[in-house]
């Protein structure tokens, strides 16, 4: 009747019963807050069932803030096993419970921070910069989000009802089959990034329409921002990447559940498969993520440098091009593999070749500070600490793709160290530009500077510390996911340890700014163009009008993917076919009722 | 209301392009796994082409009878559309029978697809075909609904393109699968 739901899914250990608490005691506080001052018909009115594009951001980007904050204890945690585990210590956390820490981390921050993020402030700022009143498809758009959510639920889910996977960020073979991965932890990961990844890959379809189409009549292709450039760009790879992970996941539930044998050691199964599947998205994801990123800084270097962005043309060049080389370079990943010198030095050259458009990007910004006055408000101060962490990652990224030092490096925590200034330096300070340039716009009010500033410097100073480490232990050899660690890596980790407690701090100053911030609204009018922005998002009023424009059946569609979801996690296969039903009939029945938005 | 259209269409191509890929995935699996026959029958052995041919010919008229209710419906002939689309219903579901007709076969003969990594990788590329074409009997049957309450729109024609796309899917299974696989190219 309940699969292999039973009791003894909500029993763990004292670390995990902590973690199953706060979730549950985080639902009652939000539940109990909601109840108290009467705001869930104002909270479902004006948020949850509104088709506004730009009320779909601002959920999306609160999904995201919770969800860091998810992250990042799981991140602390992490840097705390690693700096107290010396001699007779042997830290907190068990193996099994540091191997699902971290496959939570990886998971999380990408697919449920980094993303979400992203599809917030494009909602919010690609209608308004195009002038178009909404996305191409509403629904869709509200829909997907839902999807969304559904993701992140599941993952927190799994706190409190069975446990995560404890395989790593991507689930490799043989490791996430049945074989040595019984429990429901990697089918927790499968449905939450299947159900997720379907929203993504439709709001990917939405955004590439709505560019292609609703732009204004007199907004040829090379007058479009360039971050529209940029998240056109990423859409095309939204489009051709995500089929490919909800194909590969597929085949690893049908082994897992079905006894198939793709992945699987016996029968013929190849891991290998698996692994360049996998890279095939997840190389072009990393790209996702980065080029609206550039689109961000594209705006901001301008309007704080008071001068035209330098190299229009060159941008959008090198925006496709990153587009197009994004797709053949995913196995540098694993160049051990034994793939062969041939495939390996080509998939070394693309990726080295990725570096030039990339420094093009670089180089017209700096030509655009070049002469300009510079105002150093936040979202400047974000560019350039972007500028420095940035471009050391991309130095140590092709210093990854020479296959040589590759076999060297892999698997170290100096290629942690490289990813992290990709995505911390790169696309996390990209987003949070973004947040302060274009918060004013959205909510009529600016953000407290002061605060701001303290939050930038701490992220950038606990960056290094946290990071720069890594690279060395990574030299010395010390290799990732590592529970237990050898001594003589032990200083530098406190040292990572510190610079954790820095970020934290940097997001307490955030957390407080906007604390700060909302309670003197009043006295910190925005006006529609407080930065002197020149596209089309601040010829607006701020905030912006909304549409007031609803359906329930966003929310409908995701409860029901929610119950399908957790139903094929567990194998309860009646409760599946009813969620799997169930989002059939509310599209259909959709179908057959007028709508202007689809 | 028109521009609306286009966008639904282009949209719809979008998504097509998307499915090409998951395709393209499943095709690249089949490749690399085909030759793991784990000492089991392999292509040639296994596979029936003139039951496939007539699984092909099946499909390629249903392909042209859609075609025929689109073009019935835009001179809003709602009989003839209706009879198009039932006929379209027929085939398509005589196609989905004879693929599980040959699944079940298979299965009972011992080569399932938990026997080894070709099997597998056969059921699911083929199989995802059969799943998208059940989808789209589901989606004509509410298409017919449609037709018959008189607010088809543009409906029918993304439920056309759809099925165009799924018959030349299948000609490249039938190709790459049952064609090469049984002349054991
Ligand atoms: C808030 C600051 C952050 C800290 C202190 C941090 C720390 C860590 C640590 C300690 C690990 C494990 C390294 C190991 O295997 O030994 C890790 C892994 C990882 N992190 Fe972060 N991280 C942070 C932010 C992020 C962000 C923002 C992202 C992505 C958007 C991210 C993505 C990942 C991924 C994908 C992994 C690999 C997980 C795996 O091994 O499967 N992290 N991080
Ligand atoms: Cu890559």
């Amino acid at each position: 009747m309940l699969g292999k739901l039973d009791l003894s899914a909500f029993i763990h250990g004292p670390i995990e019963t902590v973690a199953q608490l706060s979730v549950v005691f985080g639902v009652v506080v939000v539940v109990g807050l909601l109840s108290y001052y009467k705001a869930w018909g104002w909270l479902w009115r004006e948020y949850l069932t509104s088709l506004d594009a730009k009320k779909i951001g601002i959920m999306y980007i609160a999904l995201s803030f919770v969800m860091l904050a998810r992250g990042a204890v799981d991140a602390f945690m992490m840097r705390t096993q690693q700096a107290i585990e010396v001699g007779a210590n042997s830290g907190f956390l068990s193996p099994d419970h540091y191997a699902q820490v971290f496959t939570a981390h990886g998971v999380i921050m990408i697919f449920f921070v980094a993303m979400p993020f992203m599809f917030g402030l494009i909602n919010l700022i690609v209608p308004l910069q195009i002038g178009a009143k909404d996305v191409a498809y509403p629904f869709l758009n509200s829909m997907s989000f839902w999807l969304t959510v559904v993701g992140a639920v599941l993952i927190n889910l799994s706190l409190v009802v069975g446990e995560f996977a404890a395989t790593g960020w991507l689930a490799y073979p043989p490791l996430s089959e049945l074989q040595f991965s019984p429990g429901v932890g990697v089918d927790y990961y499968i449905w939450a990034l299947q159900i997720a990844g379907v929203g993504t890959l439709i709001s990917g379809i939405n955004f590439l329409v709505t560019i292609t189409t609703m732009r204004l009549k007199d907004m040829s292709w090379m007058k479009m921002p360039i971050f529209v450039w940029t998240v056109f760009g990423a859409m095309i790879l939204v489009i051709f990447a995500f089929p490919i992970l909800t194909g590969t996941l597929g085949l690893l539930s049908l082994d897992r559940i079905a006894g198939f044998h793709f992945f699987t050691t016996d029968l013929g199964g190849s891991a290998m498969m698996y692994v360049n599947l996998i890279w095939a998205w997840g190389h072009p994801e990393v790209y996702i993520l980065i080029l609206p990123a550039f689109g961000i800084f594209s705006e901001i270097v301008p309007t704080f440098s008071q001068k035209r962005l330098f190299g229009y043309t060159s941008m959008v060049v090198a925006t496709l091009a990153i587009v197009f080389l994004s797709f053949i370079v995913w196995v540098h990943h694993f160049f051990t593999m034994g793939a062969g010198a041939d495939v390996n030095a080509f998939f070394g050259i693309m990726t080295m070749a990725i570096a030039i458009p990339t420094g093009v990007k670089v180089f017209n910004w700096l030509f655009t500070m070049f002469r300009g006055r510079i105002l150093f408000k936040t979202p400047m101060l974000w560019f350039m600490g972007f500028l420095t962490t940035f471009v050391l990652g991309g130095a140590t990224g092709v210093l990854l793709a020479v296959p040589g030092a590759d076999f060297q490096l892999h698997n170290s925590l100096f290629l942690v160290a490289h990813f992290h200034n990709m995505i911390i330096g790169g696309v996390l300070f990209g987003f949070f530009a973004g947040f302060v340039y274009w918060f004013p716009k959205i909510f009529g009010f600016m953000l407290n500077e002061r605060l701001g500033v303290y939050a930038f410097w701490c992220w950038i100073v606990g960056f290094v510390l946290a990071f720069i480490p890594l690279y060395i232990l990574g030299l010395m050899g010390m290799t990732r996911r590592l529970y237990e660690v050898s001594p003589q890596f032990h200083p530098l980790l406190v040292v990572a340890g510190v610079g954790a407690a820095v970020i934290a701090l940097g997001m307490f100053f955030q957390v407080l700014q906007l604390v700060v911030s909302i309670w003197q609204r009043k006295e910190n009018p925005a006006g529609d163009n407080p930065w002197n922005g020149t596209h089309l998002e601040w010829q607006t009023s701020s905030p912006p009008p909304f549409d007031p424009e609803r359906s329930n059946d966003g929310v409908m569609v995701g409860i029901l993917a929610g119950l399908f979801g957790f139903a094929m996690i567990w194998q309860i296969w009646w409760l599946a076919v009813i969620g799997l039903v169930g989002v059939l009939a509310v599209l259909i029945a959709r179908s057959f009722q007028h709508h202007e938005h689809s | 209301m028109n521009t609306h259209n286009n966008n639904t269409t282009f949209g719809f191509w979008v998504y097509l392009m998307s499915d090409c890929v998951l395709f393209a995935a499943l095709f690249a699996t089949y490749a690399v796994l085909q030759t793991q026959t784990f000492g089991g029958p392999g292509a040639s052995e296994l596979f029936d082409l003139n039951f496939v041919l007539t699984e092909t010919l099946i499909l390629l008229t249903s392909s042209f009878t859609v075609g025929l209710a689109t073009i019935f419906s835009l001179e809003h002939k709602k009989r003839a559309t209706l009879v198009a689309l039932a006929t379209t219903f027929i085939l398509g579901l005589s196609f989905v029978g004879m693929e599980v007709f040959e699944f079940t076969h298979l299965i009972a003969e011992g080569s399932g697809p938990s026997a080894n990594a070709f099997l597998s990788s056969f059921f699911v590329l083929v199989g995802t075909h059969g799943a998208h074409v059940t989808a789209g009997l589901i989606w004509m049957f509410v298409v017919m609904l449609h037709v018959m309450r008189g607010s088809v729109g543009n409906k029918l024609y993304t439920l056309s393109l759809f099925w165009h796309f799924l018959d030349i899917v299948w000609i490249f299974i039938f190709t790459f699968v049952y064609l090469f696989g049984a002349l054991a190219l």
